[in-house]
């Protein structure tokens, strides 16, 4: 037995190889997409980041259900947390739900598919460069993707601004609105204390050409993840000026202010 | 008297490039139907009795005799030399300047059908850049390098011809990677290769179209008088680390930070298979959609890519 199969035979159960392979994808002969997302890889990723989810970061999904079992759907939530941590877990909640498991496609930042061996890896367990054409193309694949409107505001943001959503993009809601998909809102618990940061090394994160260097321990905490999700909202594809659509992004804005109440209620502790 | 007659029921078409392995399949595939005249500028390729060949130059003066002499109703461009090939300012007369000779004279010479072979090159290759491209996409190489400026100045023209003069019926096909038996592209001669080099921690994803089914693309292009641009690709991707890996090459990582590194080694080692102007297809993806002239031309590729790897694998010659 070669290594490579002896460590699939060890990350990938039969039954875990069988479970993925049962959830459609438009994928090629060979288990790519356009995207780069490659099935085996993902299994791989699946298999790593069900220790973290579980034992970790012991992460609770409430309403996960209510992602559609089909069409184009954005699931929208709250950043936090400096890393992409809060992506991971929802797609993972989402990819291991009992019922109707679909692969989320996470949007990421501009700068990571230069950078060698993490662009790639990200794009095969199913990230995408978070370019709007993307989106829209994926939206038409019936793909269910992962938005973060905040973008790196929401994710870079320091401690002390903790589950204060910062402003969103309107971009999702046209697109939205276009490819007539339903936006499920979440809300993400826990994330912001997993690596608390007091503040961003600005002209650092300038001459890195990195989106912001943050002062924290260069640690990831394991606090108690919880992530609520609302059900699916749709809005029609009216011809609505600008400030129009921010009325119905402030809507979604509310709502998943709305499930992070809820998961701040629910959560005992901390860790 | 038989000659009108033939000319009647059977078009005439000029093939350029003809001594390319792509102009040979479309010129089987099209030789019972119409009358052809293959023209190439590097040689005169030998096509029996039946086709007269020329090796002729498109700025050359004689070009214009081809056109009187026979009467082309259609025209098969097919003679755009690579970027790989000659110097740039001999690929920008030839490409830029003989495209616009000939072009010329298809309008002089009231041409029908004309079928101009691009290449997804055009697009450009950056970290930015979507999946899935559709033909209203900008053509970004021009600015990315270069020895790629001849390319797009091609299209263009073939561009600006295709709206000005519409009777012209031009079609410009943008395909992805050609590769199979005879082909010599960089992208085959890797893939036919022992050894591959890649760039360290980068394996873009890419499309391969195999020669067989580029040269029935064509000829659908070809038979059906349809304006426009379109990209020519199948519906299945592959990275290219991993295509390398199912043709059996052994893959050679080049350094690839910082990015002038790789630039600086391709250009000093003047690898003719891995070109310094192409580095940034082998780290950023190209991944063109080809639905639109799949959907217009009812083309359906035939050969899987495991097939396509199968034959390099099979068939590697050594360095």
């Amino acid at each position: 037995m070669s290594l490579v199969s002896f460590l699939k035979s060890r990350l990938i159960p039969a039954k875990l190889d069988e479970q993925i392979n049962r959830i459609r994808k438009p994928i090629g002969s060979l288990g790519y997409d356009p995207w780069g997302y490659n099935n085996e890889t993902f299994k791989y990723g699946f298999s790593l980041t069900k220790p973290i989810y579980e034992k970790y970061f012991r992460a609770e999904a409430h309403g996960v259900d209510q992602v559609p079992a089909e069409g184009p759907v954005l699931i929208v939530g709250n950043h936090s947390g400096q890393l992409p941590i809060d992506g991971i877990l929802v797609g993972y909640a989402i990819a291991s739900r009992e019922k109707n498991p679909r692969i989320p496609r996470a949007m990421i930042e501009r700068f990571f598919p230069t950078v060698p061996w993490l662009g790639n890896l990200l794009n095969e367990v199913g990230a995408v460069l978070g370019d709007p054409v993307n989106c829209a193309r994926m939206l038409a694949n019936n793909e269910a993707i992962i938005v973060f409107p905040e973008g790196i505001r929401g994710s870079g943001k320091p401690y002390r601004d903790r589950y204060k959503l910062q402003r969103f993009g309107n971009g999702f809601m046209h697109l939205a609105m276009k490819h007539k998909a339903a936006i499920v809102p979440v809300g993400v618990v826990g994330c912001e204390e997993t690596i608390p940061a007091i503040a961003n090394i600005k002209p650092l994160a300038k001459a890195l050409g990195v989106p912001y260097v943050p002062v924290a321990m260069p640690v990831v905490l394991p606090a108690k993840v919880h992530l609520n999700f609302g059900p699916p909202m749709y809005f029609d594809n009216a011809d609505l000026q600008e400030d129009q659509i921010e009325e119905r992004v402030e809507q979604v804005k509310a709502e998943i202010n709305r499930l992070i109440d809820k998961g701040l209620e629910e959560r005992k502790r901390v860790f | 008297m038989s000659a009108p007659k033939t000319r009647q029921c059977k078009p005439r078409v000029l093939i350029t490039g003809a001594a390319g392995a792509l102009a040979k399949q479309v010129i089987e595939r099209i030789r019972k139907t119409c009358d052809l005249v293959a023209v190439d500028a590097r040689i005169q390729v030998p096509l029996g009795d039946d086709i007269p060949s020329y090796c002729l130059d498109f700025n050359h003066r004689n070009f214009e005799d081809l056109f009187r002499r026979y009467q082309f109703d259609g025209v098969i461009h097919l003679g755009r030399i690579r970027s790989s090939q000659l110097t740039r300012m001999r690929r920008y007369n030839a490409n830029v300047l003989g495209t616009q000779k000939l072009l010329d004279l298809s309008h002089k010479y009231n041409i029908r059908r004309i079928v101009v072979l691009s290449t997804f090159h055009v697009y450009g290759a950056m970290a930015y850049n979507p999946a899935l491209i559709n033909e209203s996409a900008p053509m970004k190489s021009a600015g990315l390098s270069a020895d790629l400026i001849d390319s797009v100045e091609l299209e263009n023209l073939a561009n600006i011809y295709l709206w000005r003069f519409p009777e012209l019926n031009i079609a410009i096909l943008r395909p992805c990677n050609i590769v199979g038996p005879s082909v010599s592209n960089t992208m085959s001669t890797l893939l036919s290769s022992q050894r591959a080099p890649v760039l360290a921690g980068f394996s873009p994803m890419m499309q391969f179209i195999h020669i067989d089914d580029m040269a029935d693309a064509i000829v659908l292009a070809y038979q059906k008088p349809v304006r426009g641009i379109f990209n020519v690709a199948s519906d299945d991707w592959v990275a290219y680390q991993r295509a390398l890996e199912l043709c059996g090459c052994t893959r050679i990582p080049v350094p690839s930070v910082p990015p002038v590194l790789p630039r600086f080694l391709m250009r000093a080692l003047r690898m003719r298979s891995f070109p310094a102007y192409l580095m940034d297809f082998f780290k950023y993806p190209v991944i063109i959609d080809g639905r639109a002239f799949a959907e217009e031309f009812g083309f359906s590729p035939k050969r899987p890519l495991k097939e396509i790897f199968r034959f390099y694998r099979d068939n590697k010659t050594p360095l």
